[in-house]
């Protein structure tokens, strides 16, 4: 294979013509066609020396040479064996498929590119045909009869392909008869391939700088402060109000935890703003932490044991402030982690008390063992007992809807805080089709890894489904900002929404409370967060 | 094509009991080591499977919440589909097996000019349901052969079964409807282009085999006749662990017989263990309280971090330069230097 030529992203009319159909040859029989623009280049070996992880080398997916150690085949045929052993979701979803088609049309890459290798069951079966060859009776004795095939390069290429072509969104188990999860399947699959070394430059970078510095950005400590005083420079211009926030301090009440695309880059650090205001005005105690500076986790989409090391800090740096409990910012996969996993891994967290809201007296009861509160349950804890004084009218420039971001969602279940924060803080809230959102809401196309620019196609094609529901708002009801929970989200939708529906821009929920937070003590607002007139405003201040 | 060999498959069996009885006259192999042999393997089959699942553990809280977490009291908590105890899993898992919850979801992606929409598709829903329940009723009524006397909830479902009372022998629904719905989840198999796609033969084989049981089941009743008083000899015979093989049951009976026991024995190594899997099903069977309750993972060994000490050991200067406070302060002597040389850094 060559390599890709700079590669242009069809336009959209082209883009949205899809065909369902699926090939006439047998799946087994179609060779995997490594296509520019829908894969991500392949990990430097530095990434992988910083962390630790097998083969560090040059090499690029679109070689021939993969330059894997002779005895791969061995390695991938223990790495199944072992996570088989290790993992009930495992050994049961290779087991109890019927291959009833249920989860066929439930994925947005195959909505968006009708690769009918993105149905997940296939997707699935890429890796159930190995495992029958190798791990099932029937599968060894009758072969390719019993759907079974051999390890092969190709096969091994295969994987590759698709199974960075899933964004572990489990959109699919909602709907499947078993619960079958292929992003379970897809965490396995990219387990054992990174036992080869074979990780994509675009997650292992983050996977070392975040191991290293804190962070996926890299933003060593003054470089996070510096950021953040950037930003409460904006909020003084808008508000009056000079926001001195608190670095690694100890002994405050709280540590907060966000990702760290709330800290650099548009339109991440208008959430940022709006956290910071909100503690500000409540006058809560709480710190930031430049080592624990990372909520998400770029490690989960190599391996289980990667993610645990790197979500190590959030409890080591909450003990040794000596905090009582755990605050985290809007993000999709960190609020997986910290609700399905992080307890499992670092947990007793016995050292903290259970999260209790200095302002309303609220005891968090839900998270009294993982003591970790997320901030938009304890927004609608605040405007619920009526603690903050808001004025939506500042966000009538905006019709807003709201995307479910899938971990959140399908991993954690919080829909109902949003929804409840944003109906107060805007007048117009509109919900996009029922069968869009919720736990059924469709991936931004970008998640688990795959926010990179070299797969800017596959991208496009993944966030159709969600770009195509809000357009349709969009065009019903005049939407033009798309809220959110998720700092991935927050970068990838705005490339999504420039594409797809280039009226509709991008936020985080705690930006339009901070448009929304009447401060004590503030100026006449005339801007938003995004420093742009506030409509309407200036001429009411002529008027007076 | 898959359906073709399955079909093959299926036909060779029903060859393979037809000579078998009327040609080497082995009705004790077909009427009594056959079946035996294939309820055996399907216990011990199903109790492997069962158990070598449950061997691994699991090791994360991963269920798929569909619904509303429990979370702030005022915020209305949705038991079903996102279940925070274990009563509450329970009635989860109830309605998955015995409504099909999760199929019942089923939405239809279909292109409507530049829109996407997602319209209702219950059929494969229906279809699964009339399918399960028409076979576990089924199921049910052949306890009659193996009883005596009959349990009268046997006997109950039989009357219920047979309430049109069309016909003599009176017809019994479900196997008819069993036919159809079998026949119904072939055709869309063979129908739908990307369910064609990824069919198996060992998805058209279990399809093709209850095809033939219920057939050769229904032409005993109501068409080619067997001596019934005989079956039932022969039945409880295997019932009362003392087989007696009577003599004149038509060789139809020996086919039905058959495949059953192929339908048995098969069950426990193929797809068809997805009766058991359910149940064992991470992201349907936990409750959505892991950050409530601490769920263990016993495989949880130690990996190596990057500790708060190293990373200062890093950025001491850089910190201490922007009044970040750090652990250990360096010696007054080191730190002037240290910040002269991050001045002209900084002048760059
Ligand atoms: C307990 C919950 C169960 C659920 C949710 C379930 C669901 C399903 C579904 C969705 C199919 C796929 C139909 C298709 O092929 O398109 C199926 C097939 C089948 N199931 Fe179940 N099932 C369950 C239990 C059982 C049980 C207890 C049996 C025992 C006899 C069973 C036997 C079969 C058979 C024989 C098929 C046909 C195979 C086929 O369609 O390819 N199932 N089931
Ligand atoms: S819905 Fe579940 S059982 Fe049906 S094909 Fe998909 S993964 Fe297999
Ligand atoms: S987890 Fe999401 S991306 Fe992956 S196969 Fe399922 S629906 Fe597709």
């Amino acid at each position: 294979m060559a390599k890709p030529k700079s590669t242009k992203t069809p336009k959209p009319d082209e883009l949205s013509k899809i065909d369902y159909r699926p090939p006439e040859k047998q799946w087994m029989e179609v060779p995997v066609e490594f296509k520019p623009g829908t894969y991500c280049y392949g990990a430097r070996p530095k990434y992988l020396e910083e962390v630790g992880f097998p083969n560090p080398r040059e090499w690029q997916p679109y070689e021939d040479d993969w330059k894997l150690p002779d005895n791969w085949k061995d390695i991938v045929l223990e790495g199944i064996d072992d996570r088989l052993k290790k993992y009930r979701s495992f050994r049961l979803f290779m087991d109890i498929c019927v291959r009833c088609g249920a989860c066929a049309d439930k994925c947005h890459f195959y909505i968006g590119s009708g690769d009918p290798k993105n149905m997940p069951v296939l997707r699935a079966e890429l890796m159930r045909s190995v495992y029958r060859k190798y791990f099932t009776a029937s599968g060894k004795l009758l072969g390719k009869k019993a759907g079974a095939r051999e390890l092969t390069m190709d096969v091994f290429k295969e994987w590759w392909y698709y199974f960075y072509q899933c964004t572990e969104c489990r959109r699919c188990s909602v709907f499947c008869p078993y619960g079958i999860d292929t992003a379970e399947i897809t965490i396995m699959a990219r387990e054992i391939i990174n036992l080869l070394g074979c990780n994509t430059d675009w997650i292992a970078g983050p996977v070392a700088n975040c191991y290293h510095k804190g962070n996926h950005l890299g933003l060593e400590p003054h470089t996070i402060q510096s950021n953040i005083e950037m930003m409460c420079d904006d909020i003084e211009e808008i508000t009056g109000i000079r926001i001195e926030p608190t670095f690694n301090r100890k002994g405050a009440e709280i540590l907060f935890v966000t990702p760290s695309g709330d800290l650099f880059g548009i339109p991440g650090v208008y959430t940022c703003m709006g956290y910071l205001m909100l503690f500000h005005e409540l006058g809560l105690d709480y710190t930031w932490s430049t080592y624990a500076s990372e909520g998400g986790n770029f490690g989960f989409f190599t391996s289980n044991e990667m993610a645990k090391r790197l979500h190590y800090k959030i409890y080591a740096e909450a003990k040794r402030l000596g905090v009582k409990w755990i605050l985290g910012g809007e993000c999709g996969h960190m609020w997986r982690l910290i609700h399905q996993y992080l307890d499992t891994w670092w947990g007793p967290a016995d050292f903290l008390e259970v999260p209790k809201s200095p302002i309303t007296g609220t005891v968090f009861e839900h998270a009294k063992s993982t003591k970790m509160v997320h901030v938009v349950e304890f927004t609608a804890d605040l405007i619920r007992h009526g603690k903050i004084k808001l004025d939506p009218s500042r966000n009538d420039h905006l019709r807003v809807t709201f995307h479910d971001s899938c971990n959140t969602s399908r991993g954690m279940g919080i829909f109902e805080e949003p929804r409840y924060v944003l109906k107060h803080v805007v007048n117009h809230f509109y919900e996009m089709p029922e069968n869009t959102i919720r736990e059924k809401t469709f991936c931004c196309g970008s998640g688990s890894g795959l926010n990179a620019s070299e797969n800017m196609e596959l991208r496009m094609r993944g966030g159709f489904p969600r770009a195509n529901a809000v357009k349709y708002v969009n065009e019903k009801y005049g939407v033009n900002m798309l809220a959110n929970i998720c700092a991935i989200d927050r970068a990838a939708l705005t490339t999504l929404m420039q594409y797809w529906v280039p009226e509709v821009e991008v936020c985080g929920v705690h930006e339009l409370v901070g448009n929304a937070l009447v401060m004590t003590g503030e100026k006449e607002r005339t801007m938003d967060l995004r420093l742009e007139d506030l409509p309407g405003k200036e001429e009411e201040e002529e008027d007076v | 094509m898959g359906a073709l060999f399955s079909f093959g498959v299926v036909i060779a069996l029903v060859i393979i009991a037809l000579v078998g009885v009327k040609g080497a006259h082995l009705q004790a192999l077909f009427g009594v080591v056959i079946p035996y042999a294939a309820v055996v393997t399907f216990f011990i089959g199903l109790i492997y499977r069962v158990v070598k699942w449950g061997k691994s553990p699991v090791p994360f809280h991963i269920p798929t919440t569909c619904g509303q977490q429990k979370s702030l009291p005022w915020i209305k908590h949705n038991k079903l589909e996102s279940p925070a105890t274990g009563k509450e899993v329970f009635l989860r898992m109830v309605l998955e097996v015995l409504l099909f919850r999760s199929l019942f979801r089923n939405l239809k992606m279909q292109r409507s000019g530049d829109r996407v929409v997602y319209g209702s598709a219950k059929w494969l829903w229906l279809a699964g349901i009339v399918f399960h329940y028409s076979f576990l009723i089924v199921l049910i009524r052949h306890l009659r052969l193996f009883t005596n006397p009959v349990p009268s909830f046997v006997s109950l479902i039989e009357s219920v079964d047979g309430f049109l009372q069309i016909g003599v022998p009176n017809l019994m629904m479900t196997g008819v409807v069993l036919l159809a719905a079998v026949t119904y989840l072939f055709l869309r198999r063979i129908y739908i282009p990307q369910v064609r796609y990824i069919s198996l033969p060992a998805d058209y084989f279990p399809l093709f085999l209850i095809m033939a049981i219920a057939a050769t089941g229904i032409l005993m009743r109501y068409f080619i006749r067997v001596d019934i008083v005989k079956v039932k000899e022969l039945t409880t015979g295997l019932a009362r662990l003392s087989p007696t093989v009577p003599d004149g049951i038509g060789s139809i009976f020996y086919i039905h017989i058959f495949l059953v026991s192929t339908l048995f024995a098969y069950f426990p190594f193929s797809k068809l263990v997805h009766l058991g899997g359910i149940f064992l099903s991470p992201t349907r069977n936990l409750a959505n309280n892991s950050r409530m309750v601490r769920h263990v993972n016993p495989w949880n060994y130690d990996v190596k971090v990057h500790t708060y000490e190293e990373y200062e050991e890093e950025f001491r200067d850089k910190m201490i330069s922007v009044g970040i406070p750090v652990e250990k302060n360096p010696p007054a002597e080191e730190n002037k230097t240290e910040e002269a040389s991050e001045e002209s850094e900084g002048k760059e």
